[in-house]
């Protein structure tokens, strides 16, 4: 009788794997709508996992910045761009096989070294906000200040390119 | 293998995921889309740091990930400023009509 947590994480990582196989390659609908649709599932999916993981404070960050901020972003974009006219055009059919046969390649590779290494100790490390804010404002103090430098450059780079005219 | 989910399963998950984003990216033609490949193969490697994370008892791997988070939030409102301006220039975002580089 397998516990809770077990199905659980089949579960979850089989829904991030449908999920995610449904942003990429939709058969039926290749709205890019549709497609942010099921990346925020798939994101969601994975937050799960976070949290089977004792990841919890990440599950969090996860559907907040991600599902929340990132999709809203992309979204808009879509919307913006009015992309009506994309769905018409046929399917490349050659780069369609021929990424399919390098990314089961890839995949069969990874499973097969993934399964041949030797099981890890099993530890039990929860990463709740207490110790990860602890070590994120000691050990991490400059690269997490110099991260907020880069989020105030990206947002003044954004602002230059969306002004009508570059000067 | 065991059917107990451990480091290996997530491993596992984490690697179908990437080739997943890698598919989106190689075979779809729209800008956006390719972004969303891009994205799902950064949550891959996001999933093998937490598992990593977990199995070896060490928080450095989660604070990868915060950061890793962080980064992707940048980069994708940067990308996501260049399409429109693309947009804006030549009314497509697809990328086979983008081959002013061709020779």
């Amino acid at each position: 009788m397998p516990a809770l947590t077990d199905l659980l994480f089949y579960g979850f990582a089989g829904l991030a794997l449908l999920f995610g196989f449904l942003c990429v390659a939709n058969p039926l609908s290749r709205n890019p709508v549709t497609s942010a649709m099921f990346l925020v599932l798939t994101i969601c999916s994975l937050a799960g996992l976070f949290v089977l993981l004792n990841a919890f404070f990440l599950a969090a960050v996860q559907v907040l910045v991600y599902a929340g901020a990132v999709m809203v972003l992309f979204l808009f974009v879509i919307m913006l761009l009015d992309l009506k006219e994309e769905e018409r055009r046929k399917l490349n059919k050659v780069a369609l096989g021929a990424g399919t046969v390098a990314v089961a390649v890839i995949a069969g590779i990874l499973i097969r070294a993934v399964t041949s290494a030797k099981p890890a100790a099993d530890k039990l490390v929860e990463g709740t906000t207490k110790p990860l804010g602890r070590i994120l404002f000691t050990e991490y103090l400059l690269p997490f200040e110099i991260l907020s430098l880069l989020l105030l450059v990206a947002m003044v780079g954004v602002i230059l390119l969306s002004k009508k005219e570059l000067k | 293998m065991s059917l107990t989910p451990g480091l290996h399963h997530f491993l596992v998950v984490s690697a179908l995921l990437f080739s997943l984003g890698l598919l989106g990216v190689l075979a779809r033609r729209n800008l956006l889309v390719i972004y969303m490949g891009l994205e799902l193969m950064l949550n891959a490697a996001n999933l093998a740091l937490v598992a990593f994370s977990r199995f070896n008892a060490n928080l450095n791997g989660q604070v990868m990930v915060f950061f890793i988070i962080t980064v992707a939030a940048a980069e994708v409102a940067v990308g996501l400023a260049l399409i429109v301006a693309l947009y804006r220039k030549r009314q497509s975002a697809h990328v086979e009509d983008l081959t002013s580089l061709k020779l």
